[in-house]
Protein backbone atom coordinates (compact mmCIF):
# COMPACT_ATOMS: atom_id res chain seq x y z
CA UNK A 1 0.00 0.00 0.00
CA UNK A 2 2.67 2.52 0.23
CA UNK A 3 3.94 4.65 -2.16
CA UNK A 4 6.93 4.80 -3.79
CA UNK A 5 9.53 6.14 -1.71
CA UNK A 6 10.16 10.02 -2.88
CA UNK A 7 13.33 11.96 -1.89
CA UNK A 8 13.15 15.10 0.33
CA UNK A 9 11.59 15.44 3.81
CA UNK A 10 8.61 13.27 4.43
CA UNK A 11 6.64 16.46 5.15
CA UNK A 12 7.64 19.68 3.59
CA UNK A 13 5.45 23.26 4.42
CA UNK A 14 6.09 26.21 3.63
CA UNK A 15 3.81 29.94 3.98
CA UNK A 16 0.67 28.25 5.14
CA UNK A 17 -2.37 30.05 6.45
CA UNK A 18 -5.21 29.91 7.10
CA UNK A 19 -8.24 32.28 8.64
CA UNK A 20 -11.73 31.41 9.82
CA UNK A 21 -13.18 34.48 9.45
CA UNK A 22 -11.28 37.03 10.88
CA UNK A 23 -9.43 34.83 13.06
CA UNK A 24 -6.04 34.10 11.60
CA UNK A 25 -4.70 31.02 12.75
CA UNK A 26 -1.68 30.20 10.88
CA UNK A 27 -0.15 33.38 9.32
CA UNK A 28 3.12 31.76 7.54
CA UNK A 29 3.61 28.23 8.61
CA UNK A 30 7.39 26.76 7.63
CA UNK A 31 8.65 23.34 8.53
CA UNK A 32 10.45 20.07 7.17
CA UNK A 33 10.04 16.96 9.01
CA UNK A 34 12.91 14.12 8.09
CA UNK A 35 11.86 10.45 7.03
CA UNK A 36 11.42 8.16 10.21
CA UNK A 37 11.73 10.98 12.74
CA UNK A 38 9.30 12.40 15.28
CA UNK A 39 8.68 15.82 15.08
CA UNK A 40 6.70 17.62 18.02
CA UNK A 41 4.67 20.70 17.12
CA UNK A 42 4.09 22.21 20.38
CA UNK A 43 1.81 24.86 21.19
CA UNK A 44 -0.92 25.84 23.96
CA UNK A 45 -4.68 25.69 23.15
CA UNK A 46 -5.83 27.50 19.94
CA UNK A 47 -2.50 27.75 18.73
CA UNK A 48 -3.09 26.06 15.57
CA UNK A 49 -1.96 22.62 16.46
CA UNK A 50 -4.81 20.66 14.80
CA UNK A 51 -5.45 23.34 11.54
CA UNK A 52 -2.07 22.29 10.52
CA UNK A 53 -2.65 18.37 11.13
CA UNK A 54 -6.35 18.84 9.47
CA UNK A 55 -4.59 20.89 6.58
CA UNK A 56 -1.95 18.18 6.66
CA UNK A 57 -4.14 15.06 6.54
CA UNK A 58 -6.27 16.78 3.37
CA UNK A 59 -9.13 17.65 5.62
CA UNK A 60 -9.06 21.26 5.47
CA UNK A 61 -7.66 23.30 2.89
CA UNK A 62 -5.04 26.03 3.17
CA UNK A 63 -5.67 29.58 2.29
CA UNK A 64 -2.14 30.20 1.04
CA UNK A 65 0.79 28.34 1.13
CA UNK A 66 1.83 24.88 -0.01
CA UNK A 67 2.43 21.22 1.98
CA UNK A 68 3.69 18.32 0.79
CA UNK A 69 3.30 14.45 2.29
CA UNK A 70 5.54 12.19 0.97
CA UNK A 71 6.32 14.03 -2.03
CA UNK A 72 2.14 15.17 -2.99
CA UNK A 73 1.39 18.18 -2.54
CA UNK A 74 -1.81 18.03 -0.11
CA UNK A 75 -4.02 20.34 -2.50
CA UNK A 76 -3.70 18.98 -5.48
CA UNK A 77 -3.05 14.96 -5.08
CA UNK A 78 -5.36 14.57 -2.36
CA UNK A 79 -6.29 11.15 -2.87
CA UNK A 80 -2.85 10.07 -3.28
CA UNK A 81 -1.55 11.82 -0.10
CA UNK A 82 -4.53 9.51 2.19
CA UNK A 83 -2.67 6.52 0.69
CA UNK A 84 0.21 7.92 2.67
CA UNK A 85 -0.94 8.87 5.54
CA UNK A 86 -2.97 7.64 9.37
CA UNK A 87 -4.55 10.80 11.28
CA UNK A 88 -5.24 9.80 14.93
CA UNK A 89 -7.63 12.81 15.70
CA UNK A 90 -7.84 14.56 19.07
CA UNK A 91 -10.68 12.13 20.49
CA UNK A 92 -10.01 8.68 19.60
CA UNK A 93 -11.73 7.84 16.73
CA UNK A 94 -13.35 4.14 17.44
CA UNK A 95 -16.61 2.96 16.90
CA UNK A 96 -18.25 2.50 20.11
CA UNK A 97 -20.62 -0.03 18.92
CA UNK A 98 -18.28 -2.34 17.09
CA UNK A 99 -15.51 -4.11 19.14
CA UNK A 100 -11.80 -3.73 18.79
CA UNK A 101 -11.55 -6.49 16.43
CA UNK A 102 -14.11 -5.50 14.46
CA UNK A 103 -12.45 -1.51 14.26
CA UNK A 104 -9.72 -2.77 12.88
CA UNK A 105 -11.09 -4.96 10.51
CA UNK A 106 -13.25 -2.44 9.49
CA UNK A 107 -10.08 -0.18 8.53
CA UNK A 108 -8.12 -3.24 7.20
CA UNK A 109 -11.20 -3.46 4.64
CA UNK A 110 -11.38 -0.13 3.73
CA UNK A 111 -7.45 -0.37 3.29
CA UNK A 112 -8.27 -2.76 0.67
CA UNK A 113 -6.04 -5.47 2.67
CA UNK A 114 -5.96 -8.77 1.87
CA UNK A 115 -6.42 -10.67 4.72
CA UNK A 116 -8.38 -8.22 7.18
CA UNK A 117 -8.66 -10.82 9.98
CA UNK A 118 -5.21 -11.59 10.41
CA UNK A 119 -4.22 -7.87 10.15
CA UNK A 120 -6.45 -7.32 13.09
CA UNK A 121 -5.27 -10.27 15.08
CA UNK A 122 -1.95 -8.86 14.45
CA UNK A 123 -2.48 -5.67 15.67
CA UNK A 124 -4.79 -6.87 18.90
CA UNK A 125 -1.48 -8.94 20.06
CA UNK A 126 0.85 -6.37 19.00
CA UNK A 127 -1.09 -3.70 21.23
CA UNK A 128 -2.28 -5.66 24.13
CA UNK A 129 -5.57 -5.50 23.34
CA UNK A 130 -6.18 -9.52 22.05
CA UNK A 131 -8.23 -10.42 25.40
CA UNK A 132 -10.54 -7.24 24.67
CA UNK A 133 -10.45 -7.85 20.94
CA UNK A 134 -13.92 -9.61 21.45
CA UNK A 135 -15.64 -6.40 23.84
CA UNK A 136 -17.60 -3.85 22.29
CA UNK A 137 -14.78 -0.50 22.34
CA UNK A 138 -17.02 1.45 24.45
CA UNK A 139 -16.43 -0.60 27.45
CA UNK A 140 -12.30 0.26 27.03
CA UNK A 141 -10.54 2.13 28.84
CA UNK A 142 -9.49 5.59 27.84
CA UNK A 143 -5.67 3.89 27.36
CA UNK A 144 -7.45 1.50 25.56
CA UNK A 145 -9.30 3.21 23.27
CA UNK A 146 -6.30 5.52 22.74
CA UNK A 147 -4.02 1.84 21.94
CA UNK A 148 -6.55 1.39 19.90
CA UNK A 149 -6.98 4.13 17.97
CA UNK A 150 -3.43 4.51 16.84
CA UNK A 151 -3.47 0.46 16.01
CA UNK A 152 -6.40 1.62 13.50
CA UNK A 153 -3.93 4.19 12.22
CA UNK A 154 -1.26 1.97 11.65
CA UNK A 155 -2.69 -0.50 9.47
CA UNK A 156 -1.76 -1.24 5.52
CA UNK A 157 1.75 0.46 7.17
CA UNK A 158 1.40 4.40 5.86
CA UNK A 159 4.54 5.99 6.00
CA UNK A 160 3.35 9.64 7.48
CA UNK A 161 1.51 9.40 10.79
CA UNK A 162 -0.20 12.50 12.19
CA UNK A 163 -1.09 12.36 16.23
CA UNK A 164 -3.17 14.80 17.29
CA UNK A 165 -2.40 15.32 20.97
CA UNK A 166 -2.43 11.42 21.45
CA UNK A 167 -2.51 11.79 25.11
CA UNK A 168 -4.61 14.65 26.49
CA UNK A 169 -7.06 13.04 28.95
CA UNK A 170 -5.48 10.12 29.82
CA UNK A 171 -4.17 9.03 32.99
CA UNK A 172 -0.43 8.87 33.68
CA UNK A 173 0.09 5.21 32.93
CA UNK A 174 -1.96 5.36 29.63
CA UNK A 175 -0.03 8.19 28.69
CA UNK A 176 3.46 5.93 28.99
CA UNK A 177 1.72 2.77 26.78
CA UNK A 178 0.93 5.60 23.98
CA UNK A 179 4.75 6.88 24.28
CA UNK A 180 6.22 3.56 23.99
CA UNK A 181 3.63 3.08 21.00
CA UNK A 182 5.07 6.35 19.41
CA UNK A 183 8.58 5.39 19.80
CA UNK A 184 8.20 1.30 18.37
CA UNK A 185 6.43 3.00 15.48
CA UNK A 186 9.02 5.83 14.95
CA UNK A 187 12.18 2.65 15.40
CA UNK A 188 10.73 1.14 12.22
CA UNK A 189 10.44 4.21 10.31
CA UNK A 190 7.43 5.50 10.22
CA UNK A 191 7.89 9.23 10.14
CA UNK A 192 5.26 10.75 13.42
CA UNK A 193 3.89 14.22 13.79
CA UNK A 194 2.45 15.20 16.81
CA UNK A 195 0.79 17.89 18.24
CA UNK A 196 0.82 18.42 22.08
CA UNK A 197 0.86 20.53 24.65
CA UNK A 198 2.61 18.97 26.73
CA UNK A 199 6.22 19.95 27.11
CA UNK A 200 7.31 16.56 28.65
CA UNK A 201 5.77 14.73 26.42
CA UNK A 202 7.71 16.51 23.46
CA UNK A 203 10.84 16.19 25.23
CA UNK A 204 10.53 12.71 25.81
CA UNK A 205 9.73 11.55 21.95
CA UNK A 206 10.40 13.94 19.69
CA UNK A 207 13.53 14.30 17.36
CA UNK A 208 13.07 17.64 16.29
CA UNK A 209 10.47 20.17 18.41
CA UNK A 210 8.70 23.15 16.46
CA UNK A 211 7.11 25.74 18.65
CA UNK A 212 3.80 27.40 17.07
CA UNK A 213 3.01 30.44 18.39
CA UNK A 214 0.26 33.02 17.13
CA UNK A 215 0.30 31.80 14.10
CA UNK A 216 4.04 31.17 13.31
CA UNK A 217 6.63 28.60 13.86
CA UNK A 218 8.74 30.63 16.77
CA UNK A 219 11.36 28.03 17.09
CA UNK A 220 12.42 24.84 15.29
CA UNK A 221 15.27 22.27 16.59
CA UNK A 222 16.52 19.76 18.51
CA UNK A 223 15.98 19.57 22.58
CA UNK A 224 19.66 20.57 23.02
CA UNK A 225 19.31 23.57 20.55
CA UNK A 226 15.98 25.00 22.46
CA UNK A 227 17.92 24.48 25.53
CA UNK A 228 20.72 26.32 24.01
CA UNK A 229 18.42 29.25 23.28
CA UNK A 230 18.38 30.53 27.07
CA UNK A 231 21.23 31.47 29.44
CA UNK A 232 23.77 28.54 30.24
CA UNK A 233 22.85 26.41 33.08
CA UNK A 234 23.75 26.90 36.53
CA UNK A 235 24.22 24.73 39.10
CA UNK A 236 22.28 25.39 42.12
CA UNK A 237 21.43 22.06 45.15
CA UNK A 238 17.55 21.41 45.22
CA UNK A 239 16.29 18.50 47.31
CA UNK A 240 15.63 15.77 44.89
CA UNK A 241 11.65 15.27 46.28
CA UNK A 242 10.26 12.20 43.93
CA UNK A 243 7.61 13.78 41.55
CA UNK A 244 3.97 13.12 42.12
CA UNK A 245 3.65 10.81 38.85
CA UNK A 246 6.52 9.10 40.78
CA UNK A 247 4.38 8.38 43.50
CA UNK A 248 1.39 7.60 41.69
CA UNK A 249 3.07 4.67 39.36
CA UNK A 250 4.45 3.31 42.55
CA UNK A 251 1.37 3.02 44.50
CA UNK A 252 -0.94 1.78 41.42
CA UNK A 253 1.91 -0.47 40.69
CA UNK A 254 3.27 0.02 36.75
CA UNK A 255 3.54 -3.65 36.44
CA UNK A 256 4.39 -3.20 32.53
CA UNK A 257 7.60 -1.66 33.39
CA UNK A 258 6.91 0.99 30.25
CA UNK A 259 7.28 3.39 32.55
CA UNK A 260 11.04 3.21 32.78
CA UNK A 261 11.48 6.04 30.42
CA UNK A 262 9.04 8.58 31.97
CA UNK A 263 10.49 8.19 35.83
CA UNK A 264 13.44 10.22 35.75
CA UNK A 265 12.15 13.41 34.28
CA UNK A 266 12.40 16.54 36.65
CA UNK A 267 9.06 18.30 36.82
CA UNK A 268 7.50 20.44 34.27
CA UNK A 269 5.26 23.19 33.98
CA UNK A 270 2.63 21.58 32.81
CA UNK A 271 -0.44 20.73 34.51
CA UNK B 1 -16.39 7.48 -9.66
CA UNK B 2 -13.76 6.27 -8.04
CA UNK B 3 -13.18 2.47 -7.90
CA UNK B 4 -13.73 1.50 -4.43
CA UNK B 5 -16.89 2.87 -4.25
CA UNK B 6 -19.12 0.10 -4.09
CA UNK B 7 -16.66 -2.24 -2.24
CA UNK B 8 -16.49 0.83 0.48
CA UNK B 9 -19.98 1.59 0.48
CA UNK B 10 -20.76 -2.05 1.32
CA UNK B 11 -17.83 -2.25 3.95
CA UNK B 12 -19.70 0.82 5.79
CA UNK B 13 -23.40 -0.28 4.60
CA UNK B 14 -22.30 -3.55 6.70
CA UNK B 15 -20.62 -1.28 9.97
CA UNK B 16 -23.62 1.10 10.21
CA UNK B 17 -26.11 -2.30 10.19
CA UNK B 18 -24.29 -3.46 12.76
CA UNK B 19 -25.21 -0.25 14.51
CA UNK B 20 -29.23 -0.68 13.57
CA UNK B 21 -28.91 -4.71 14.90
CA UNK B 22 -27.36 -3.93 17.87
CA UNK B 23 -29.61 -1.13 18.97
CA UNK B 24 -32.84 -3.01 18.26
CA UNK B 25 -34.57 -0.10 20.55
CA UNK B 26 -34.20 2.20 17.07
CA UNK B 27 -35.94 -0.03 15.54
CA UNK B 28 -38.72 -0.48 18.14
CA UNK B 29 -38.60 3.44 19.11
CA UNK B 30 -39.73 4.03 15.61
CA UNK B 31 -42.60 1.68 15.30
CA UNK B 32 -43.97 2.17 18.83
CA UNK B 33 -45.61 5.75 17.92
CA UNK B 34 -47.03 4.72 14.81
CA UNK B 35 -48.50 1.50 16.39
CA UNK B 36 -49.74 3.60 19.27
CA UNK B 37 -51.25 6.01 16.73
CA UNK B 38 -52.65 3.00 15.00
CA UNK B 39 -54.18 2.04 18.00
CA UNK B 40 -55.76 5.25 19.26
CA UNK B 41 -56.92 5.98 15.86
CA UNK B 42 -58.71 2.52 15.69
CA UNK B 43 -60.11 1.36 19.15
CA UNK B 44 -60.57 4.85 20.39
CA UNK B 45 -61.34 7.26 17.89
CA UNK B 46 -62.15 5.12 14.63
CA UNK B 47 -65.99 4.46 15.68
CA UNK B 48 -66.69 8.04 15.39
CA UNK B 49 -64.92 8.90 12.31
CA UNK B 50 -67.01 8.83 9.10
CA UNK B 51 -64.66 7.97 5.95
CA UNK B 52 -66.99 6.13 3.80
CA UNK B 53 -64.67 2.98 3.76
CA UNK B 54 -65.59 0.02 5.89
CA UNK B 55 -62.29 -0.50 7.71
CA UNK B 56 -60.63 2.65 9.22
CA UNK B 57 -57.14 0.44 10.10
CA UNK B 58 -57.40 0.32 5.97
CA UNK B 59 -58.18 3.94 5.77
CA UNK B 60 -55.94 4.64 8.28
CA UNK B 61 -52.37 2.54 7.49
CA UNK B 62 -50.49 4.66 4.25
CA UNK B 63 -50.65 7.93 6.99
CA UNK B 64 -49.11 5.29 9.40
CA UNK B 65 -46.70 4.23 7.44
CA UNK B 66 -45.59 7.74 6.59
CA UNK B 67 -45.29 8.21 10.22
CA UNK B 68 -43.51 5.71 10.88
CA UNK B 69 -40.77 6.80 8.01
CA UNK B 70 -40.65 10.32 9.12
CA UNK B 71 -39.59 9.16 12.78
CA UNK B 72 -37.54 6.49 11.50
CA UNK B 73 -35.17 9.29 9.82
CA UNK B 74 -34.36 11.06 12.62
CA UNK B 75 -32.50 8.14 13.53
CA UNK B 76 -30.70 8.78 9.88
CA UNK B 77 -29.92 11.92 11.29
CA UNK B 78 -28.73 10.97 14.66
CA UNK B 79 -26.06 8.30 13.47
CA UNK B 80 -24.92 10.37 11.06
CA UNK B 81 -24.70 13.52 13.87
CA UNK B 82 -22.59 10.50 16.32
CA UNK B 83 -20.18 10.14 13.11
CA UNK B 84 -19.15 13.94 12.92
CA UNK B 85 -18.93 14.56 16.41
CA UNK B 86 -16.90 11.47 17.56
CA UNK B 87 -14.04 11.97 14.71
CA UNK B 88 -14.51 8.79 13.01
CA UNK B 89 -16.20 10.43 10.05
CA UNK B 90 -13.04 12.63 10.19
CA UNK B 91 -10.71 9.20 10.26
CA UNK B 92 -12.71 8.18 7.01
CA UNK B 93 -12.40 11.40 4.84
CA UNK B 94 -8.66 11.14 5.63
CA UNK B 95 -7.95 7.25 4.53
CA UNK B 96 -7.79 5.96 0.90
CA UNK B 97 -11.58 5.74 0.25
CA UNK B 98 -14.25 6.83 -1.95
CA UNK B 99 -15.31 9.64 0.44
CA UNK B 100 -18.97 9.76 -0.40
CA UNK B 101 -19.07 6.48 0.09
CA UNK B 102 -19.48 7.43 4.08
CA UNK B 103 -22.79 9.22 3.13
CA UNK B 104 -24.08 6.56 1.32
CA UNK B 105 -23.72 4.31 3.91
CA UNK B 106 -25.54 6.19 5.51
CA UNK B 107 -28.56 6.50 3.15
CA UNK B 108 -28.89 3.16 2.76
CA UNK B 109 -28.86 2.26 6.19
CA UNK B 110 -31.60 4.54 6.09
CA UNK B 111 -33.62 2.50 3.62
CA UNK B 112 -32.79 -0.89 5.13
CA UNK B 113 -34.16 0.19 9.15
CA UNK B 114 -36.92 2.27 7.83
CA UNK B 115 -38.02 -0.43 5.91
CA UNK B 116 -37.78 -2.85 9.25
CA UNK B 117 -39.80 -0.68 10.72
CA UNK B 118 -42.35 -0.64 7.84
CA UNK B 119 -42.68 -3.79 7.59
CA UNK B 120 -43.62 -4.27 11.61
CA UNK B 121 -46.23 -1.89 11.42
CA UNK B 122 -48.08 -3.12 8.54
CA UNK B 123 -48.00 -6.65 10.35
CA UNK B 124 -49.47 -5.21 13.76
CA UNK B 125 -51.86 -3.49 11.23
CA UNK B 126 -52.78 -6.99 9.84
CA UNK B 127 -53.45 -8.05 13.27
CA UNK B 128 -55.50 -5.34 13.72
CA UNK B 129 -57.93 -6.72 10.70
CA UNK B 130 -56.01 -4.69 7.78
CA UNK B 131 -57.15 -6.39 4.66
CA UNK B 132 -56.26 -5.86 1.18
CA UNK B 133 -57.08 -8.10 -1.78
CA UNK B 134 -54.24 -6.09 -4.19
CA UNK B 135 -52.03 -8.03 -6.35
CA UNK B 136 -48.51 -8.21 -6.76
CA UNK B 137 -48.31 -5.51 -8.92
CA UNK B 138 -49.99 -2.92 -6.63
CA UNK B 139 -47.54 -4.11 -3.79
CA UNK B 140 -44.64 -3.37 -5.30
CA UNK B 141 -45.99 0.32 -6.20
CA UNK B 142 -46.69 1.02 -2.89
CA UNK B 143 -43.19 -0.13 -1.80
CA UNK B 144 -42.22 1.32 -4.70
CA UNK B 145 -43.72 4.75 -3.70
CA UNK B 146 -42.50 4.24 0.22
CA UNK B 147 -38.90 3.97 -0.58
CA UNK B 148 -38.95 7.02 -2.93
CA UNK B 149 -40.16 8.84 0.01
CA UNK B 150 -38.12 7.26 2.70
CA UNK B 151 -35.27 8.06 0.36
CA UNK B 152 -36.19 11.83 -0.10
CA UNK B 153 -36.78 12.18 3.37
CA UNK B 154 -33.59 10.44 4.36
CA UNK B 155 -31.46 13.13 2.22
CA UNK B 156 -33.49 15.65 4.00
CA UNK B 157 -31.79 14.02 7.28
CA UNK B 158 -28.85 14.05 6.06
CA UNK B 159 -28.52 17.96 6.45
CA UNK B 160 -29.17 18.75 9.88
CA UNK B 161 -27.05 15.00 10.51
CA UNK B 162 -24.21 16.96 9.10
CA UNK B 163 -24.45 20.44 10.59
CA UNK B 164 -26.18 19.92 13.80
CA UNK B 165 -24.44 21.02 16.88
CA UNK B 166 -26.29 18.76 19.45
CA UNK B 167 -28.09 15.50 19.54
CA UNK B 168 -31.61 17.03 19.83
CA UNK B 169 -30.71 19.36 16.69
CA UNK B 170 -29.85 16.62 15.06
CA UNK B 171 -33.64 15.09 15.27
CA UNK B 172 -35.75 18.15 15.86
CA UNK B 173 -36.60 18.35 12.35
CA UNK B 174 -38.19 15.62 12.20
CA UNK B 175 -41.31 17.02 14.34
CA UNK B 176 -42.81 18.77 11.95
CA UNK B 177 -42.45 15.83 9.50
CA UNK B 178 -44.48 13.51 11.79
CA UNK B 179 -47.26 15.85 12.45
CA UNK B 180 -47.75 16.72 8.24
CA UNK B 181 -50.06 13.76 8.23
CA UNK B 182 -52.65 15.04 11.01
CA UNK B 183 -53.32 17.97 8.14
CA UNK B 184 -54.19 15.67 5.26
CA UNK B 185 -56.62 13.33 4.08
CA UNK B 186 -54.56 10.26 5.94
CA UNK B 187 -56.52 10.37 9.41
CA UNK B 188 -60.29 12.18 7.70
CA UNK B 189 -61.95 13.04 4.65
CA UNK B 190 -60.67 16.82 3.92
CA UNK B 191 -63.97 17.34 2.82
CA UNK B 192 -65.21 18.73 6.77
CA UNK B 193 -61.87 21.30 7.30
CA UNK B 194 -62.64 24.56 6.78
CA UNK B 195 -61.65 26.63 4.14
CA UNK B 196 -57.68 27.51 4.31
CA UNK B 197 -56.66 24.20 6.18
CA UNK B 198 -58.71 21.96 3.24
CA UNK B 199 -56.98 23.93 1.12
CA UNK B 200 -53.62 23.71 2.50
CA UNK B 201 -54.54 19.94 3.28
CA UNK B 202 -55.42 19.07 0.00
CA UNK B 203 -52.14 20.42 -1.63
CA UNK B 204 -49.82 19.23 0.32
CA UNK B 205 -47.38 16.00 -0.31
CA UNK B 206 -49.24 13.84 2.40
CA UNK B 207 -52.84 13.73 0.80
CA UNK B 208 -51.46 12.95 -2.30
CA UNK B 209 -48.71 10.47 -1.43
CA UNK B 210 -51.94 8.39 1.41
CA UNK B 211 -54.77 8.43 -1.51
CA UNK B 212 -52.03 7.08 -3.94
CA UNK B 213 -51.29 4.12 -1.45
CA UNK B 214 -54.71 3.53 -0.52
CA UNK B 215 -56.43 3.51 -3.80
CA UNK B 216 -53.30 0.93 -5.05
CA UNK B 217 -54.07 -1.62 -2.34
CA UNK B 218 -58.06 -0.76 -2.13
CA UNK B 219 -57.68 -1.84 -5.38
CA UNK B 220 -59.40 1.69 -6.67
CA UNK B 221 -57.85 3.60 -9.84
CA UNK B 222 -55.50 5.56 -8.97
CA UNK B 223 -55.85 8.65 -11.09
CA UNK B 224 -54.36 11.60 -10.81
CA UNK B 225 -52.88 11.36 -7.25
CA UNK B 226 -50.30 9.00 -8.03
CA UNK B 227 -48.78 10.97 -10.30
CA UNK B 228 -49.12 14.01 -8.08
CA UNK B 229 -47.70 11.39 -5.31
CA UNK B 230 -44.25 10.74 -7.39
CA UNK B 231 -43.72 14.07 -8.76
CA UNK B 232 -43.54 15.35 -4.89
CA UNK B 233 -41.47 12.51 -4.14
CA UNK B 234 -39.11 12.84 -7.01
CA UNK B 235 -39.19 17.33 -6.48
CA UNK B 236 -38.02 16.69 -2.69
CA UNK B 237 -35.71 13.79 -3.39
CA UNK B 238 -33.97 16.33 -5.99
CA UNK B 239 -33.88 19.15 -3.48
CA UNK B 240 -32.77 17.40 -0.23
CA UNK B 241 -29.80 15.66 -2.23
CA UNK B 242 -28.60 18.78 -4.01
CA UNK B 243 -28.55 20.51 -0.49
CA UNK B 244 -27.46 17.47 1.33
CA UNK B 245 -24.46 17.35 -1.03
CA UNK B 246 -23.36 20.68 -0.94
CA UNK B 247 -23.69 20.65 2.47
CA UNK B 248 -21.35 17.56 2.47
CA UNK B 249 -18.65 19.14 0.26
CA UNK B 250 -18.98 22.34 2.40
CA UNK B 251 -17.98 19.90 5.63
CA UNK B 252 -14.96 18.02 4.01
CA UNK B 253 -13.34 20.81 1.84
Amino acid sequence: MTTSQVQGPAIHVRGLEKSYKELRVLRGVDFDVARGSIFALLGSNGAGKTTVVRILSTLLKADAGTAGVNGLDVATQAAHVRESISLTGQFAAVDEILSGRENLVLVARLRHLKDPGKVADDLLARFSLTDAGARKASTYSGGMRRRLDIAMSLIGNPPVIFLDEPTTGLDPQARLEVWQAVRELAAQGTTVLLTTQYLDEAEQLADRIAILHEGRIIVNGTLAELKQLLPPAKVEYVEKQPTLEDVFLTLVGDKSGKGKNGKDHTPNADA
Amino acid sequence: MNKHFLGDTATLLGRSLRHVTRSVDTIITTAVTPIAMLLLFVYVFGGAIKTGTESYVNYLLPGILLITVASGIAYTAFRLFTDMKSGIFERFQSMPIARSSVLWAHVLTSLVANLISLVVVVLVALLMGFRSGAGVLAWLAVAGILMLFTLALTWLAVIPGLTAQTMEGASAFSYPLIFLPFISSAFVPTDTMPGPVRAFAEHQPVTSIVNAIRDLYTQQPVGTDIWIALAWCVGLLVISYVFAMNTYRRKIS
